[in-house]
Protein backbone atom coordinates (compact mmCIF):
# COMPACT_ATOMS: atom_id res chain seq x y z
CA UNK A 1 0.00 0.00 0.00
CA UNK A 2 1.53 3.46 -1.29
CA UNK A 3 1.20 6.19 -3.64
CA UNK A 4 4.21 6.77 -5.92
CA UNK A 5 4.50 9.65 -7.95
CA UNK A 6 7.01 9.72 -10.83
CA UNK A 7 8.37 13.00 -12.32
CA UNK A 8 4.95 14.93 -12.43
CA UNK A 9 4.54 17.99 -14.33
CA UNK A 10 1.19 20.13 -14.44
CA UNK A 11 0.79 23.27 -16.42
CA UNK A 12 -2.30 25.46 -15.82
CA UNK A 13 -4.19 26.79 -18.90
CA UNK A 14 -1.98 25.15 -21.03
CA UNK A 15 -2.36 26.51 -24.48
CA UNK A 16 -2.88 30.09 -23.02
CA UNK A 17 -1.41 33.63 -22.51
CA UNK A 18 -1.98 32.56 -18.54
CA UNK A 19 -0.05 29.12 -19.05
CA UNK A 20 1.75 28.56 -15.46
CA UNK A 21 3.28 25.38 -14.00
CA UNK A 22 2.10 24.41 -11.06
CA UNK A 23 4.31 21.30 -10.24
CA UNK A 24 7.78 20.76 -11.75
CA UNK A 25 9.24 17.42 -11.87
CA UNK A 26 7.55 15.87 -8.21
CA UNK A 27 9.00 12.28 -7.59
CA UNK A 28 7.71 11.07 -4.19
CA UNK A 29 6.79 7.78 -2.31
CA UNK A 30 4.03 8.30 0.44
CA UNK A 31 4.39 4.32 2.66
CA UNK A 32 1.42 3.02 4.23
CA UNK A 33 0.82 4.44 7.88
CA UNK A 34 3.19 7.66 7.80
CA UNK A 35 1.59 11.38 9.09
CA UNK A 36 3.17 13.93 6.59
CA UNK A 37 3.10 17.57 6.84
CA UNK A 38 3.07 19.39 3.73
CA UNK A 39 4.07 22.65 3.67
CA UNK A 40 4.26 25.61 1.63
CA UNK A 41 3.74 29.24 0.75
CA UNK A 42 0.20 30.13 -1.02
CA UNK A 43 1.03 29.44 -4.68
CA UNK A 44 3.26 27.15 -4.28
CA UNK A 45 1.38 24.20 -5.60
CA UNK A 46 0.36 22.19 -2.24
CA UNK A 47 -3.32 22.32 -3.18
CA UNK A 48 -2.44 21.01 -7.09
CA UNK A 49 -0.33 18.54 -5.35
CA UNK A 50 -3.13 16.29 -3.36
CA UNK A 51 -5.50 16.53 -6.19
CA UNK A 52 -3.16 14.51 -8.08
CA UNK A 53 -3.78 11.76 -5.04
CA UNK A 54 -6.78 10.67 -5.89
CA UNK A 55 -7.21 11.20 -9.86
CA UNK A 56 -8.83 14.15 -9.48
CA UNK A 57 -6.52 16.04 -11.73
CA UNK A 58 -4.48 14.45 -14.52
CA UNK A 59 -0.24 14.99 -14.76
CA UNK A 60 0.62 16.84 -17.65
CA UNK A 61 3.27 14.67 -18.09
CA UNK A 62 4.56 11.92 -15.38
CA UNK A 63 3.12 8.83 -13.56
CA UNK A 64 1.31 8.56 -10.23
CA UNK A 65 0.75 4.73 -9.09
CA UNK A 66 -1.48 3.40 -6.32
CA UNK A 67 -0.03 0.05 -5.09
CA UNK A 68 2.04 -0.80 -7.98
CA UNK A 69 -0.30 0.05 -10.47
CA UNK A 70 -0.62 3.11 -12.72
CA UNK A 71 -3.95 5.52 -11.85
CA UNK A 72 -4.43 6.31 -15.35
CA UNK A 73 -4.29 2.54 -16.67
CA UNK A 74 -7.50 2.14 -18.80
CA UNK A 75 -9.04 -0.59 -16.28
CA UNK A 76 -7.87 1.18 -13.34
CA UNK A 77 -11.41 1.71 -10.80
CA UNK A 78 -10.48 6.00 -10.19
CA UNK A 79 -13.91 5.59 -8.13
CA UNK A 80 -11.99 3.13 -5.78
CA UNK A 81 -9.02 5.23 -5.71
CA UNK A 82 -11.21 8.31 -4.47
CA UNK A 83 -12.64 5.95 -1.76
CA UNK A 84 -9.44 4.95 -0.74
CA UNK A 85 -7.50 7.99 -0.33
CA UNK A 86 -9.85 10.30 1.31
CA UNK A 87 -9.38 14.07 0.46
CA UNK A 88 -10.95 16.54 2.50
CA UNK A 89 -10.82 20.13 0.65
CA UNK A 90 -10.16 23.60 1.84
CA UNK A 91 -13.29 24.65 3.83
CA UNK A 92 -15.19 21.02 3.19
CA UNK A 93 -18.02 23.03 4.92
CA UNK A 94 -19.16 24.27 1.73
CA UNK A 95 -19.71 21.06 0.19
CA UNK A 96 -22.77 20.00 2.45
CA UNK A 97 -25.79 20.22 1.11
CA UNK A 98 -28.44 17.91 2.81
CA UNK A 99 -30.92 18.08 4.80
CA UNK A 100 -29.75 16.52 7.87
CA UNK A 101 -26.23 15.91 9.30
CA UNK A 102 -26.40 12.29 9.10
CA UNK A 103 -28.04 12.21 5.78
CA UNK A 104 -25.30 14.22 4.51
CA UNK A 105 -22.35 12.08 6.34
CA UNK A 106 -24.34 8.84 4.46
CA UNK A 107 -23.73 10.81 1.17
CA UNK A 108 -20.31 9.22 0.67
CA UNK A 109 -20.87 5.65 1.58
CA UNK A 110 -24.21 5.36 -0.48
CA UNK A 111 -22.28 6.55 -3.66
CA UNK A 112 -19.76 3.38 -3.19
CA UNK A 113 -23.04 1.45 -3.59
CA UNK A 114 -22.95 0.18 -0.01
CA UNK A 115 -26.11 -0.84 1.47
CA UNK A 116 -28.21 0.99 3.58
CA UNK A 117 -27.32 -0.25 6.30
CA UNK A 118 -23.80 -0.39 6.12
CA UNK A 119 -23.93 3.27 5.10
CA UNK A 120 -25.90 4.16 8.22
CA UNK A 121 -23.50 2.35 10.17
CA UNK A 122 -20.18 4.17 8.72
CA UNK A 123 -21.50 7.67 8.83
CA UNK A 124 -22.37 6.65 12.93
CA UNK A 125 -18.92 5.72 13.50
CA UNK A 126 -17.66 8.48 11.29
CA UNK A 127 -19.21 11.45 12.97
CA UNK A 128 -18.10 9.97 16.19
CA UNK A 129 -14.66 9.61 15.54
CA UNK A 130 -14.84 13.13 14.73
CA UNK A 131 -16.79 13.85 18.10
CA UNK A 132 -19.87 15.14 17.12
CA UNK A 133 -22.65 14.31 19.33
CA UNK A 134 -25.94 12.40 18.63
CA UNK A 135 -28.09 15.43 19.05
CA UNK A 136 -26.58 17.22 16.38
CA UNK A 137 -27.59 14.23 14.03
CA UNK A 138 -30.73 15.62 13.01
CA UNK A 139 -30.64 18.96 13.03
CA UNK A 140 -29.58 21.15 9.37
CA UNK A 141 -25.90 21.13 8.94
CA UNK A 142 -25.78 24.99 8.19
CA UNK A 143 -27.61 25.45 11.51
CA UNK A 144 -23.73 24.09 13.03
CA UNK A 145 -21.24 26.32 14.25
CA UNK A 146 -18.05 26.78 11.93
CA UNK A 147 -16.04 24.33 13.57
CA UNK A 148 -18.51 21.64 13.99
CA UNK A 149 -19.49 21.88 9.98
CA UNK A 150 -15.67 21.33 9.76
CA UNK A 151 -15.74 17.95 11.59
CA UNK A 152 -18.96 17.01 9.64
CA UNK A 153 -17.38 17.29 6.41
CA UNK A 154 -14.49 15.01 7.23
CA UNK A 155 -16.73 13.30 8.82
CA UNK A 156 -17.97 12.42 5.10
CA UNK A 157 -15.43 11.62 4.05
CA UNK A 158 -14.14 9.40 6.54
CA UNK A 159 -17.11 7.44 6.33
CA UNK A 160 -16.26 6.29 3.39
CA UNK A 161 -13.58 4.33 5.30
CA UNK A 162 -10.44 5.35 3.27
CA UNK A 163 -6.82 4.25 3.85
CA UNK A 164 -5.60 7.41 3.23
CA UNK A 165 -6.65 10.87 4.60
CA UNK A 166 -5.42 13.55 3.08
CA UNK A 167 -6.58 17.24 4.48
CA UNK A 168 -5.88 20.90 3.06
CA UNK A 169 -5.64 23.06 5.22
CA UNK A 170 -8.09 21.79 7.88
CA UNK A 171 -7.75 24.79 10.24
CA UNK A 172 -8.19 27.68 8.20
CA UNK A 173 -10.18 30.53 9.30
CA UNK A 174 -10.78 28.50 12.64
CA UNK A 175 -10.01 30.34 16.08
CA UNK A 176 -7.47 29.07 18.03
CA UNK A 177 -9.47 26.60 20.15
CA UNK A 178 -11.10 25.30 17.20
CA UNK A 179 -7.67 24.98 15.60
CA UNK A 180 -6.66 22.91 18.62
CA UNK A 181 -9.23 20.85 18.74
CA UNK A 182 -9.17 19.78 14.75
CA UNK A 183 -5.88 19.25 14.74
CA UNK A 184 -6.41 16.93 18.41
CA UNK A 185 -8.89 14.91 16.97
CA UNK A 186 -6.92 14.25 13.63
CA UNK A 187 -3.82 12.73 15.75
CA UNK A 188 -6.29 10.82 17.54
CA UNK A 189 -8.02 9.63 14.56
CA UNK A 190 -4.62 8.47 13.51
CA UNK A 191 -3.45 6.50 16.84
CA UNK A 192 -6.86 4.82 16.38
CA UNK A 193 -6.65 3.85 12.93
CA UNK A 194 -3.20 3.77 11.68
CA UNK A 195 -4.23 5.47 8.48
CA UNK A 196 -2.38 7.06 6.61
CA UNK A 197 -2.33 11.12 6.92
CA UNK A 198 -1.43 13.99 4.70
CA UNK A 199 -1.85 17.34 6.48
CA UNK A 200 -1.26 20.39 3.99
CA UNK A 201 -0.82 23.63 6.11
CA UNK A 202 1.28 26.46 5.21
CA UNK A 203 2.11 27.08 9.28
CA UNK A 204 4.96 24.72 10.45
CA UNK A 205 3.86 25.29 13.78
CA UNK A 206 0.85 24.15 13.34
CA UNK A 207 1.84 20.22 11.98
CA UNK A 208 5.44 20.30 13.89
CA UNK A 209 4.32 18.54 17.02
CA UNK A 210 2.29 16.20 14.94
CA UNK A 211 3.63 14.85 11.70
CA UNK A 212 6.81 12.48 11.44
CA UNK A 213 8.02 13.68 7.81
CA UNK A 214 8.01 17.15 6.39
CA UNK A 215 7.43 17.95 2.80
CA UNK A 216 8.41 21.52 1.61
CA UNK A 217 7.20 23.12 -1.31
CA UNK A 218 7.93 26.37 -2.87
CA UNK A 219 7.19 27.16 -6.72
CA UNK A 220 5.98 24.28 -7.53
CA UNK A 221 9.45 22.04 -6.22
CA UNK A 222 9.45 20.22 -3.63
CA UNK A 223 12.32 22.03 -1.36
CA UNK A 224 12.73 19.53 1.52
CA UNK A 225 11.28 16.13 2.40
CA UNK A 226 12.73 14.92 5.73
CA UNK A 227 11.94 14.51 9.05
CA UNK A 228 10.79 17.52 11.02
CA UNK A 229 14.02 18.36 13.30
CA UNK A 230 16.12 18.03 9.61
CA UNK A 231 13.84 20.43 7.81
CA UNK A 232 13.86 22.83 10.56
CA UNK A 233 17.59 23.04 10.52
CA UNK A 234 17.45 24.61 7.77
CA UNK A 235 15.39 27.30 9.32
CA UNK A 236 16.64 30.44 7.40
CA UNK A 237 16.50 29.07 4.03
CA UNK A 238 13.08 28.17 5.27
CA UNK A 239 12.57 32.09 6.02
CA UNK A 240 13.56 33.00 2.10
CA UNK A 241 10.67 31.65 0.66
CA UNK A 242 8.21 33.36 3.48
CA UNK A 243 7.71 30.37 5.53
CA UNK A 244 8.92 29.84 9.38
CA UNK A 245 10.28 27.37 11.70
CA UNK A 246 8.38 26.68 15.04
CA UNK A 247 9.29 30.06 17.46
CA UNK A 248 10.89 27.31 19.58
CA UNK A 249 13.69 26.85 17.07
CA UNK A 250 14.41 30.39 16.75
CA UNK A 251 14.97 30.49 20.72
CA UNK A 252 16.91 27.40 20.80
CA UNK A 253 19.42 28.80 17.86
CA UNK A 254 19.64 32.12 20.04
CA UNK A 255 20.14 30.65 22.62
CA UNK A 256 22.99 28.35 21.26
CA UNK A 257 24.75 31.63 19.46
CA UNK A 258 24.72 32.93 23.20
CA UNK A 259 26.89 30.39 24.41
CA UNK A 260 24.50 27.86 26.35
CA UNK A 261 24.34 24.28 25.31
CA UNK A 262 20.77 23.84 24.29
CA UNK A 263 19.44 21.24 22.28
CA UNK A 264 18.36 22.95 19.26
CA UNK A 265 16.76 20.57 17.52
CA UNK A 266 13.79 20.51 19.83
CA UNK A 267 10.04 20.77 19.18
CA UNK A 268 7.67 21.18 21.51
CA UNK A 269 7.91 23.73 24.04
CA UNK A 270 8.25 20.55 26.57
CA UNK A 271 11.03 20.02 24.58
CA UNK A 272 12.64 23.09 24.60
CA UNK A 273 12.07 23.38 28.45
CA UNK A 274 13.69 20.55 29.23
CA UNK A 275 16.69 21.56 27.26
CA UNK A 276 16.81 24.61 28.50
CA UNK A 277 16.90 23.30 31.94
CA UNK A 278 19.21 20.94 31.73
CA UNK A 279 21.64 23.75 30.07
CA UNK A 280 21.32 26.32 32.79
CA UNK A 281 21.61 23.76 35.98
CA UNK B 1 -13.63 21.74 -16.81
CA UNK B 2 -15.61 24.53 -16.95
CA UNK B 3 -13.68 27.45 -18.44
CA UNK B 4 -14.81 26.87 -22.29
CA UNK B 5 -17.21 29.57 -21.77
CA UNK B 6 -15.26 32.68 -23.47
CA UNK B 7 -18.76 35.52 -23.48
CA UNK B 8 -17.38 38.06 -21.06
CA UNK B 9 -13.97 36.76 -20.47
CA UNK B 10 -11.53 39.19 -21.32
CA UNK B 11 -8.24 38.73 -23.12
CA UNK B 12 -4.91 40.25 -21.36
CA UNK B 13 -2.55 42.12 -24.06
CA UNK B 14 -1.76 45.69 -25.50
CA UNK B 15 -3.38 46.84 -29.06
CA UNK B 16 -5.39 49.68 -30.72
CA UNK B 17 -8.79 47.81 -29.92
CA UNK B 18 -8.01 47.26 -26.64
CA UNK B 19 -7.17 50.81 -25.84
CA UNK B 20 -10.27 52.44 -27.91
CA UNK B 21 -13.07 53.56 -25.25
CA UNK B 22 -15.71 51.20 -24.82
CA UNK B 23 -18.19 53.59 -25.78
CA UNK B 24 -16.99 53.42 -29.59
CA UNK B 25 -16.99 49.31 -29.36
CA UNK B 26 -19.89 49.22 -28.37
CA UNK B 27 -21.73 51.28 -30.85
CA UNK B 28 -19.02 50.06 -33.63
CA UNK B 29 -20.62 46.03 -32.84
CA UNK B 30 -24.15 47.46 -33.02
CA UNK B 31 -23.31 49.17 -36.43
CA UNK B 32 -21.38 45.68 -37.14
CA UNK B 33 -24.48 43.60 -36.46
CA UNK B 34 -26.18 46.34 -38.12
CA UNK B 35 -24.40 45.60 -41.70
CA UNK B 36 -24.61 42.07 -41.42
CA UNK B 37 -28.19 42.61 -41.52
CA UNK B 38 -28.20 45.43 -44.38
CA UNK B 39 -25.72 43.58 -46.92
CA UNK B 40 -27.79 41.16 -48.76
CA UNK B 41 -25.87 39.18 -51.15
CA UNK B 42 -22.07 38.07 -51.17
CA UNK B 43 -20.13 41.05 -52.16
CA UNK B 44 -21.68 42.57 -48.38
CA UNK B 45 -20.57 39.35 -46.81
CA UNK B 46 -16.88 39.39 -48.07
CA UNK B 47 -16.28 43.21 -47.33
CA UNK B 48 -18.29 42.17 -43.78
CA UNK B 49 -15.54 39.23 -43.14
CA UNK B 50 -12.85 41.41 -44.43
CA UNK B 51 -13.38 44.10 -41.71
CA UNK B 52 -13.81 41.62 -39.08
CA UNK B 53 -10.63 40.12 -40.30
CA UNK B 54 -8.90 43.37 -40.29
CA UNK B 55 -10.32 44.23 -36.71
CA UNK B 56 -9.42 40.57 -35.37
CA UNK B 57 -5.80 41.13 -36.52
CA UNK B 58 -5.97 44.30 -35.14
CA UNK B 59 -6.94 43.12 -31.83
CA UNK B 60 -3.73 40.85 -31.65
CA UNK B 61 -6.20 38.02 -29.83
CA UNK B 62 -4.99 34.71 -31.16
CA UNK B 63 -8.25 33.71 -33.53
CA UNK B 64 -9.14 30.14 -31.60
CA UNK B 65 -10.23 32.89 -28.55
CA UNK B 66 -13.01 33.87 -30.98
CA UNK B 67 -14.08 30.27 -31.82
CA UNK B 68 -14.34 29.55 -28.69
CA UNK B 69 -17.48 31.54 -28.30
CA UNK B 70 -19.16 29.50 -31.51
CA UNK B 71 -18.88 26.12 -29.54
CA UNK B 72 -21.91 27.70 -27.51
CA UNK B 73 -24.30 28.64 -30.54
CA UNK B 74 -23.52 25.34 -32.31
CA UNK B 75 -26.66 23.47 -31.57
CA UNK B 76 -28.28 27.11 -32.88
CA UNK B 77 -26.52 27.32 -35.55
CA UNK B 78 -27.35 23.80 -36.70
CA UNK B 79 -30.91 24.87 -36.39
CA UNK B 80 -31.42 27.60 -37.83
CA UNK B 81 -29.70 26.41 -41.16
CA UNK B 82 -31.58 23.27 -41.14
CA UNK B 83 -34.58 24.97 -41.21
CA UNK B 84 -33.57 27.72 -43.81
CA UNK B 85 -32.36 24.70 -45.82
CA UNK B 86 -35.39 22.72 -45.90
CA UNK B 87 -38.22 25.25 -45.62
CA UNK B 88 -37.37 28.06 -47.60
CA UNK B 89 -40.04 27.40 -50.63
CA UNK B 90 -38.37 28.34 -54.70
CA UNK B 91 -37.00 26.37 -57.22
CA UNK B 92 -36.15 23.06 -55.94
CA UNK B 93 -32.61 21.52 -56.04
CA UNK B 94 -32.63 17.97 -54.87
CA UNK B 95 -35.53 15.91 -53.28
CA UNK B 96 -34.73 13.58 -50.41
CA UNK B 97 -37.82 11.61 -49.07
CA UNK B 98 -40.51 14.28 -47.88
CA UNK B 99 -37.69 17.20 -47.79
CA UNK B 100 -36.62 19.63 -50.70
CA UNK B 101 -34.08 21.74 -50.53
CA UNK B 102 -34.51 25.05 -52.77
CA UNK B 103 -32.07 27.61 -54.41
CA UNK B 104 -33.46 29.90 -52.52
CA UNK B 105 -33.26 27.44 -49.25
CA UNK B 106 -29.73 26.95 -49.79
CA UNK B 107 -28.72 30.52 -50.55
CA UNK B 108 -30.86 31.38 -46.98
CA UNK B 109 -29.42 28.90 -44.88
CA UNK B 110 -25.47 29.84 -46.24
CA UNK B 111 -25.80 33.19 -45.38
CA UNK B 112 -27.91 32.65 -41.91
CA UNK B 113 -24.61 30.46 -41.32
CA UNK B 114 -22.22 33.79 -42.19
CA UNK B 115 -24.61 36.18 -40.44
CA UNK B 116 -24.72 34.51 -37.50
CA UNK B 117 -20.94 33.06 -36.83
CA UNK B 118 -19.98 36.84 -37.68
CA UNK B 119 -22.36 38.37 -35.37
CA UNK B 120 -20.75 36.28 -32.39
CA UNK B 121 -17.02 36.52 -33.24
CA UNK B 122 -17.99 40.17 -33.93
CA UNK B 123 -19.50 40.78 -30.28
CA UNK B 124 -16.79 38.34 -28.92
CA UNK B 125 -14.01 41.02 -30.07
CA UNK B 126 -15.81 43.80 -28.03
CA UNK B 127 -16.04 41.12 -24.93
CA UNK B 128 -12.33 39.80 -25.66
CA UNK B 129 -10.83 43.57 -25.60
CA UNK B 130 -12.95 45.28 -22.91
CA UNK B 131 -13.01 44.73 -19.20
CA UNK B 132 -16.35 44.08 -17.77
CA UNK B 133 -15.86 47.45 -16.14
CA UNK B 134 -15.19 49.28 -19.27
CA UNK B 135 -17.64 47.86 -21.25
CA UNK B 136 -20.29 48.57 -18.10
CA UNK B 137 -18.77 52.06 -17.67
CA UNK B 138 -19.44 52.70 -21.61
CA UNK B 139 -23.10 51.18 -21.30
CA UNK B 140 -23.39 53.65 -18.13
CA UNK B 141 -22.48 56.59 -20.50
CA UNK B 142 -24.24 55.82 -23.43
CA UNK B 143 -27.55 55.14 -21.92
CA UNK B 144 -27.08 58.49 -19.80
CA UNK B 145 -29.89 60.29 -21.52
CA UNK B 146 -32.62 57.25 -20.40
CA UNK B 147 -31.81 58.95 -17.40
CA UNK B 148 -34.13 61.89 -17.74
CA UNK B 149 -36.85 59.58 -18.07
CA UNK B 150 -35.80 57.52 -14.69
CA UNK B 151 -34.63 54.96 -15.76
CA UNK B 152 -31.83 53.58 -12.91
CA UNK B 153 -29.48 53.80 -15.02
CA UNK B 154 -26.18 53.80 -12.94
CA UNK B 155 -28.53 50.92 -10.87
CA UNK B 156 -28.45 48.42 -14.26
CA UNK B 157 -25.33 49.07 -14.71
CA UNK B 158 -23.62 48.49 -11.31
CA UNK B 159 -26.01 45.06 -11.24
CA UNK B 160 -24.57 44.17 -14.55
CA UNK B 161 -20.63 44.24 -13.27
CA UNK B 162 -21.17 42.78 -10.72
CA UNK B 163 -23.23 39.91 -12.02
CA UNK B 164 -19.76 39.72 -15.19
CA UNK B 165 -17.37 39.99 -12.28
CA UNK B 166 -19.50 36.87 -10.82
CA UNK B 167 -19.66 34.84 -13.46
CA UNK B 168 -15.61 33.47 -13.22
CA UNK B 169 -15.86 33.43 -9.41
CA UNK B 170 -19.19 31.17 -9.49
CA UNK B 171 -17.79 29.30 -12.22
CA UNK B 172 -13.86 28.28 -9.99
CA UNK B 173 -16.65 27.56 -7.10
CA UNK B 174 -18.51 25.26 -9.37
CA UNK B 175 -15.32 23.42 -10.17
CA UNK B 176 -14.42 23.07 -6.44
CA UNK B 177 -17.40 21.66 -5.38
CA UNK B 178 -17.80 19.70 -8.30
CA UNK B 179 -14.17 18.37 -7.91
CA UNK B 180 -14.97 17.69 -3.50
CA UNK B 181 -17.99 15.99 -4.40
CA UNK B 182 -16.37 13.69 -6.86
CA UNK B 183 -13.60 12.91 -3.88
CA UNK B 184 -16.91 12.06 -2.32
CA UNK B 185 -17.73 9.21 -5.04
CA UNK B 186 -20.37 11.56 -6.78
CA UNK B 187 -20.83 10.72 -10.68
CA UNK B 188 -21.80 13.58 -12.36
CA UNK B 189 -21.50 11.67 -16.28
CA UNK B 190 -23.14 8.36 -16.20
CA UNK B 191 -26.78 7.46 -16.01
CA UNK B 192 -29.60 8.91 -17.99
CA UNK B 193 -31.13 11.91 -17.40
CA UNK B 194 -33.09 11.96 -14.55
CA UNK B 195 -30.56 10.48 -12.50
CA UNK B 196 -27.92 13.28 -14.08
CA UNK B 197 -30.52 15.93 -13.01
CA UNK B 198 -30.41 13.92 -9.18
CA UNK B 199 -26.53 14.10 -9.25
CA UNK B 200 -26.67 17.80 -9.65
CA UNK B 201 -28.15 18.67 -6.01
CA UNK B 202 -25.48 18.16 -4.38
CA UNK B 203 -23.61 20.91 -6.64
CA UNK B 204 -26.25 23.00 -6.89
CA UNK B 205 -27.45 23.62 -3.47
CA UNK B 206 -23.72 24.50 -1.92
CA UNK B 207 -23.63 26.73 -5.09
CA UNK B 208 -26.49 28.72 -4.13
CA UNK B 209 -25.57 28.58 -0.46
CA UNK B 210 -22.15 30.40 -1.65
CA UNK B 211 -23.78 32.14 -4.15
CA UNK B 212 -26.02 33.93 -1.47
CA UNK B 213 -22.91 34.36 1.21
CA UNK B 214 -20.98 36.23 -1.32
CA UNK B 215 -23.76 38.09 -2.29
CA UNK B 216 -24.21 38.98 1.29
CA UNK B 217 -20.89 39.70 1.86
CA UNK B 218 -20.49 42.02 -0.88
CA UNK B 219 -24.06 44.31 0.35
CA UNK B 220 -22.32 44.56 3.32
CA UNK B 221 -19.01 46.17 2.10
CA UNK B 222 -20.77 48.35 0.11
CA UNK B 223 -22.56 49.56 2.77
CA UNK B 224 -19.76 49.59 4.98
CA UNK B 225 -18.64 52.00 2.52
CA UNK B 226 -21.48 53.94 2.32
CA UNK B 227 -22.40 53.22 -1.13
CA UNK B 228 -25.44 54.83 -2.20
CA UNK B 229 -26.75 54.47 -5.80
CA UNK B 230 -25.62 56.67 -8.63
CA UNK B 231 -26.57 60.36 -7.44
CA UNK B 232 -23.38 62.54 -7.66
CA UNK B 233 -20.95 59.71 -7.45
CA UNK B 234 -17.61 60.91 -9.57
CA UNK B 235 -15.46 57.98 -11.19
CA UNK B 236 -12.08 57.59 -10.38
CA UNK B 237 -11.02 57.19 -14.12
CA UNK B 238 -13.72 59.31 -15.80
CA UNK B 239 -14.42 57.90 -19.47
CA UNK B 240 -13.15 60.68 -22.44
CA UNK B 241 -12.81 60.83 -26.17
CA UNK B 242 -9.59 60.74 -27.46
CA UNK B 243 -8.67 61.54 -31.49
CA UNK B 244 -8.02 58.01 -32.41
CA UNK B 245 -11.99 56.97 -30.31
CA UNK B 246 -13.20 59.77 -33.12
CA UNK B 247 -10.93 58.25 -35.77
CA UNK B 248 -12.61 54.32 -35.10
CA UNK B 249 -16.32 55.86 -35.29
CA UNK B 250 -15.32 57.40 -38.72
CA UNK B 251 -14.32 54.24 -39.76
CA UNK B 252 -17.02 52.19 -38.68
CA UNK B 253 -19.50 54.27 -39.92
CA UNK B 254 -17.47 54.35 -43.18
CA UNK B 255 -17.76 50.69 -43.48
CA UNK B 256 -21.27 50.62 -43.09
CA UNK B 257 -21.89 53.27 -45.89
CA UNK B 258 -19.14 51.76 -48.25
CA UNK B 259 -20.38 48.22 -47.59
CA UNK B 260 -23.45 49.32 -48.10
CA UNK B 261 -23.02 51.06 -51.38
CA UNK B 262 -20.37 48.84 -53.05
CA UNK B 263 -22.46 45.35 -52.72
CA UNK B 264 -25.82 47.52 -53.76
CA UNK B 265 -23.76 48.53 -57.03
CA UNK B 266 -21.65 45.38 -57.49
CA UNK B 267 -23.67 42.47 -56.81
CA UNK B 268 -21.16 39.30 -57.55
CA UNK B 269 -23.25 36.92 -59.33
CA UNK B 270 -25.22 34.32 -57.23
Amino acid sequence: MAILLNHVNYIYGAGTAMETAALKDITLQIPDGQFIGLIGHTGSGKSTLVQHLNGLIKPTSGEIYFNGRDIYEDDFDRKELRSKVGLVFQYPEHQLFEVDVFSDVCFGPKNLGLSRKEAELRAYTALKQVGIADEYFYQSPFDLSGGQKRRVAIAGVLAMKPDMLVLDEPTAGLDPKGRDEILDQIAKLREETGMTIVLVSHSMEDVAKYVERIIVMNKGSILYDDEPRAVFAHYKELEEVGLAAPQVTYIMNRLREKGYDVDVDAITVKEAAASILNAVK
Amino acid sequence: MLRDITLGQYYQTDSVIHRLDPRVKLVSTILYIVSLFLFKNVTGYVIAALFLAVVIKLSKVPFKFMVKGMKAILFLLFLTVVFNLFLTPGEPLVRIWKLTITDKGLQTAVFMAFRLSFLIIGSSVMTLTTTPNHLTDGLEKLMGPLKKIRVPVHEISMMMSIALRFIPILLEETDKIMKAQIARGADFESGNLIKKAKALVPLLVPLFISAFRRANDLAMAMEARCYRGGEHRTKMKPLHYEKRDFAAYAVAISYVVAGTVISRMIPLPF
